[in-house]
């Protein structure tokens, strides 16, 4: 069992999806010399996922999938729309949010001199647990993700992209979130770590009846892990569905034919950075 | 009330984090502490020299007693920095090393992110400082019979309260301007001393920066410290520059919290509440 954060997840609105968006919308203004552009990373965008599925957001780079993380991780504000956490408003009820959501994102995001216990241990202060709660949680956490636990009290600079990421994961585990916003998370990874962090992202879903949002952009992982997937491009969501149904509405054999044919690009192409 | 008791230990496990992170920190970057000490110190005793300087050339001063009255000044002035330093730096340091956004979506309020920040300032500060003037009084063999240190510590802990306002404000600058923002704030606190008198009676200033000074807690900090080691005043007489600081420090923080609430707003608006590159 994943420890209990000091936060009852009972905050959670019963019956409430996990996630509704409605009308969604962010822009960002880049100076251009004296002049002012509005990009628009995210257009109108509307979905809900329910409690315990795993969606995938198939998206190039700039396409607006971490917009929309960093929206539902209340990291920025909305331009329109509302975005709703288990019930609760993200952009009004930060806080109650933030107690029940954690995410993993493309860059491990640590502080690197400092050992994998340390960054792990402050950071559950943030939710509230104590330290004797975290003393035996984390090394039982780093255990189950595969991390060596002799390699915990060495800078985390030391430390290959992949352990990295799985530290990454047993912080947003260490939370026992209800719904776990997966950025990215096994980009840059080589095959064995992607895998071993997939298996975990099943497991967590499976033991722990979590809620995934993963942005990604690939394929085999989003058809792999998710029930249904969405293609992001321009800000623009143009389909959210289960795989099978993406390849029939777009008559292609691969999710990699959709989604050239839904967009007119192939995946890892580069857009322009929408921020 | 069981609710508001879980909130509180809630939101206090949350500022032992901070205290707790930059406890780490300290310890991982140990030797540059040492360096940064020795350097702090090396500017400390340049400073305390002026006044032997100053005799040589044939003024007639108490050479101990100037001695010491620029020594409260630098160590004011590295406390100072200290405490402003940490908070001004907070946003920048969590931008390079990539977790600011881990630590904004957390359920930490912002009063206990900014407040765990500037308590762990002031304890380290306070350290900090007591090694620096044991080492630049040794050295100069300076006599202080009458100092009253207990008066001493709580004027900079009453102080504290207004530096740690003051530093909540300035550490908004590198929430919305990730380029200038930390520079910015570090004029800021150069303005604040220089108005404060840390090398200089205030008197000595132009009308104009007399007003400024007597809005500045530095000022009745620098005032106070000084009667209670150079003359030995005890808390009950410096009481006409301590409760200045207690009303400076009673507006500084919820104005301090509110300025950051503002610049956090804005962040999240414009897209600034994220890591570098």
């Amino acid at each position: 069992m994943l420890p209990a954060s000091a936060f009852s997840h009972s905050s959670a609105v019963p019956d409430a999806p996990a996630v509704e968006v409605f009308e969604l919308r962010k822009e960002f203004r880049r100076r251009e010399g004296l002049h002012r552009r509005h990009i628009t990373a995210l257009k109108p965008v509307t979905f809900a996922i329910e409690r315990g599925e795993c969606v995938a957001i198939l998206g190039q780079n700039g396409s607006g999938k971490s917009t929309l993380v960093r929206l539902l991780s209340t990291l920025l504000l909305e331009d329109g729309g509302t975005a709703r956490v288990f019930g609760h408003d993200v952009f009004r009820e930060p806080r109650r949010v933030q107690r029940l959501i954690n995410r993993v994102s493309v860059e491990a995001s640590f502080f690197k001199r400092l050992s994998a216990i340390e960054n792990l241990s402050y950071a559950a202060r943030f939710y509230g647990l104590r330290r004797r709660e975290t003393s035996t949680e984390i090394p039982r956490i780093l255990e189950r993700v595969g991390f060596p636990l002799e390699r915990a009290t060495g800078p985390m600079e030391d430390l290959s992209r992949g352990m990295q990421q799985k530290v990454a994961l047993a912080r947003a585990l260490l939370t026992s979130p209800i719904l776990l916003l997966l950025d990215e998370p096994t980009t840059g990874l080589d095959p064995r770590s992607k895998l071993e962090v997939q298996e975990f992202i099943r497991e967590v879903r499976r033991v722990h009846d979590a809620t995934v949002l993963l942005c990604t952009h690939d394929l085999a992982e989003a058809e792999e892990l998710a029930g249904r997937v969405g293609i992001l491009h321009h800000g623009d969501l143009l389909c959210l569905a289960p795989a099978a149904d993406v390849k029939r509405r777009y008559r292609a054999e691969t999710l990699e034919q959709a989604f050239f044919a839904a967009t007119g690009t192939a995946l890892h192409e580069e857009e322009e950075a929408s921020e | 009330m069981r609710g508001a008791a879980v909130t509180l230990r809630s939101e206090l496990m949350g500022l032992s984090g901070i205290v707790e992170r930059n406890t780490y920190i300290l310890r991982r970057y140990i030797w540059w502490e040492l360096a940064w000490f020795v350097w702090t110190l090396a500017n400390t005793l340049t400073i305390a020299f002026i006044a032997k300087g100053f005799a040589q050339s044939g003024a007639t001063i108490d050479v101990n007693k100037a001695t010491s009255w620029l020594l409260i000044g630098a160590l004011v002035w590295s406390y100072l920095g200290m405490v402003f330093g940490l908070l001004v730096e907070m946003v920048q340091w969590e931008r390079w090393e990539g977790t600011i956004e881990h630590t904004f979506m957390a359920p930490l309020s912002r009063t206990m992110h900014l407040l765990g920040t500037g308590i762990f300032g002031v304890l380290y500060g306070i350290v900090r400082t007591a090694a620096l003037f044991v080492v630049v009084a040794l050295f100069f063999h300076l006599q202080l019979p009458h100092a009253d240190y207990g008066a001493a510590l709580v004027v900079l802990l009453v102080a504290s309260i207004s530096f740690i306002g003051i530093g909540m404000m300035t550490s908004v600058l590198p929430l919305i301007s990730p380029e200038k923002g930390v520079q910015l704030g570090y004029i800021a606190q150069g303005l604040l001393l220089v108005v404060s008198g840390v090398y200089y009676d205030v008197s000595v200033l132009p009308g104009w920066m007399q007003a400024l000074a007597r809005i500045s807690p530095a000022t009745y900090a620098l005032r106070a410290l000084r009667k209670s080691i150079i003359d030995g005043a005890g808390v009950r007489s410096l009481w006409g520059d301590i409760w200045p600081l207690l009303v400076i420090g009673a507006i500084a923080i919820p104005l301090g919290l509110e300025i950051f609430r503002r610049g956090e707003r804005y962040a999240k608006r414009h897209g600034k509440l994220k890591r570098s590159g």
